[in-house]
């Protein structure tokens, strides 16, 4: 495989200059719903038109995504799901993959997360048990079933490794050591550490060094693989960060109600993409 | 005491999951997670790993630990759905004529890891009950070389209960619910089934159950599933904020 870079983190003014990083036709890893998203990025993104995007659901995608397909920035997702949660289907997904205006690959949440954990390993594949059977099999190009080594007659799936170009997602705090701390989210960190580049955006700047503080540490995703980060004051709104602030379930309801229709979702976008318009 | 019937179907599965002792509820599954913290306060040691909580999530490692989990053993009962579900318990949560739904989630793998599988679906109709799936997200049984710990256990519909039977890999119709019928479900299943001569009715609430669901249970699912919480139970019992 390709060798990932080691990072020196650059600090950049705001999610602007962080969405022109990320160039037309990359992959992007990207968290759920429920995982901090950068929401503000997603909008830059947007504004600046991005094209040809290929987004990896890590495990599964919602608003982000919806938002980026309606948009026309995407060609491709690779997910194990689309949603918005209890505001229903994700209204833009499900219309493009209906016409195929976008192609859609189909996975299963640990097919992925073992995919992007090989690349974590730097090794080209890695097993799974399950799915066998299932017509994600047939469908996915790079999955394959080989015969276990170790034992006769035991069929059993391989993950290609999967490395996105970009990984992007939103974080509670950025330090001045280049770290970015997102505690529980461990999904954040596996796509950080199998991705070519990684951009985070942040609620605040913490002064020092996290990985100094015993506390702090096992929750940060290291310097090493952060390409850079710039702050976005609720930069994950309307969805939540852990802790800090909640998903806006009537602002995604909102959301899930407008985007039915194409017009809905372009007086969506006038309203909270292209007006910049904050919480 | 009257009951919804999101109330009868939550108190059928806490009957479903019986004695298991780690439950795991996935995504947008508002009525199994109901009849899982249910069952959790008759039954205080069970342990309930809800995917989204959104506070106080059981996960340290992130999304993947559910499945590493599951992988391990560590997971007895799960729950699954469909935008169609076959006679040989296949489920589909991709695509059915020409439309698209989300997708598969974790169901390939679960289905399979997972001690044994729910399969729970309110509308029971020619629609989803289909002869044979669209598309295979998860197999409902598999070849004896292909390794896997569970599989389903039974189907809960909005009309209906069904067992699973392995050896036959056929649903056995165990209880029609108050308000529908032997006919009834037979009429509106699209696939094949076993049913004995008399279909007896699934076992409604009781006042105690009925107590403990509006009480504690109401206040922890709203806490998770706000939209379901008000729609069934109104804002002031779920203790929400009016809308």
């Amino acid at each position: 495989m390709s060798d990932l870079p080691a990072n020196e983190t650059r600090f950049l003014a705001d999610a602007e200059a962080l969405a022109r990083e990320i160039p037309d036709g990359a992959s992007i890893g990207l968290p759920p719903d429920y995982s901090p998203v950068a929401m503000a990025v997603v909008r830059a993104l947007v504004r600046r038109g991005a094209k040809n995007l290929k987004l990896i659901g890590v495990p599964v995608l919602g608003l982000c995504a919806d938002i980026l397909i309606g948009a026309g920035c995407v060609r491709e997702v690779e997910t194990s799901a689309v949603t918005l949660g209890e505001a229903g289907l994700a209204p833009r997904f499900t219309e493009a993959a209906e016409k195929k205006s976008i192609k859609v690959v189909d996975a299963t949440c640990p097919m992925i997360h073992t995919g992007l954990q090989a690349t974590e390993k730097g090794v080209p594949f890695m097993p799974l048990r399950g799915v066998l059977g299932s017509d994600l099999v047939r469908h996915h190009p790079d999955w394959k079933t080989i015969e276990n080594p170790y034992a006769k007659g035991d069929p059993i799936l391989l993950a290609k490794a999967i490395v996105p170009d970009v990984a992007l997602f939103h974080a509670r705090w950025a330090d001045e050591a280049g770290n970015v701390w997102v505690g529980r989210r461990k999904e954040l960190a596996t796509i950080a550490h199998a991705s070519r580049a990684c951009y985070v955006s942040y609620e605040e700047l913490k002064p020092g060094d996290m990985l100094e503080d015993e506390l702090l540490a096992p929750g940060c995703i290291g310097s090493v693989y952060v390409t850079g980060v710039a702050p976005a004051l609720r930069g994950a709104w309307p969805l939540g960060v852990p802790g800090a602030y909640g998903i806006d379930d009537a602002h995604l309801m909102h959301y899930a109600r407008l985007a039915k229709t194409a017009a809905g979702f372009q007086q969506y976008l006038d309203e909270f993409v292209f007006k910049s318009v904050a919480a | 005491m009257s009951y919804a019937k999101e109330e009868l179907l939550a108190v059928t599965i806490a009957r479903l999951i019986g004695d298991a002792r780690h439950v795991a509820v996935g995504a947008a599954s508002p009525i199994p997670a109901t009849g899982a913290f249910l069952l959790k306060q008759k039954n205080p040691s069970l342990r309930i790993s809800l995917l989204q909580k959104r506070s106080g999530n059981p996960f340290t490692e992130g999304s993947r630990e559910l499945f590493d989990l599951a992988g391990q053993g560590r997971i007895d009962v799960f729950f699954l759905g469909g935008a169609q579900i076959d006679g040989e318990a296949n489920i589909n949560l991709v695509e059915a004529e020409g439309k698209r739904f989300p997708g598969s989630f974790g169901s390939a793998y679960m289905y399979f890891t997972a001690g044994k599988v729910i399969l729970f679906r309110e509308e029971h109709s020619p629609r989803v009950l289909v002869p044979k799936v669209d598309f295979i997200s998860a197999p409902g049984w598999s070849p004896p070389e292909v390794q896997r710990r569970g599989g389903p256990a039974a189907l809960l519909t909005g009309k209906a209960l069904f067992q699973w039977q392995t050896e036959k890999r056929r649903f056995l119709l165990q209880s029609a619910h108050p308000g529908s019928s032997a006919a009834d479900v037979r009429a509106n299943t699209g696939f094949d089934y076993d049913a004995p001569a008399t279909v007896p009715l699934t076992a409604t609430p009781t006042d105690a159950e009925l107590a403990l669901i509006r009480g504690p249970v109401a206040h922890v699912i709203a806490e998770n599933y706000p939209e379901f919480a008000r729609r069934v139970w109104g804002a002031a019992l779920a203790g929400l904020r009016p809308a």
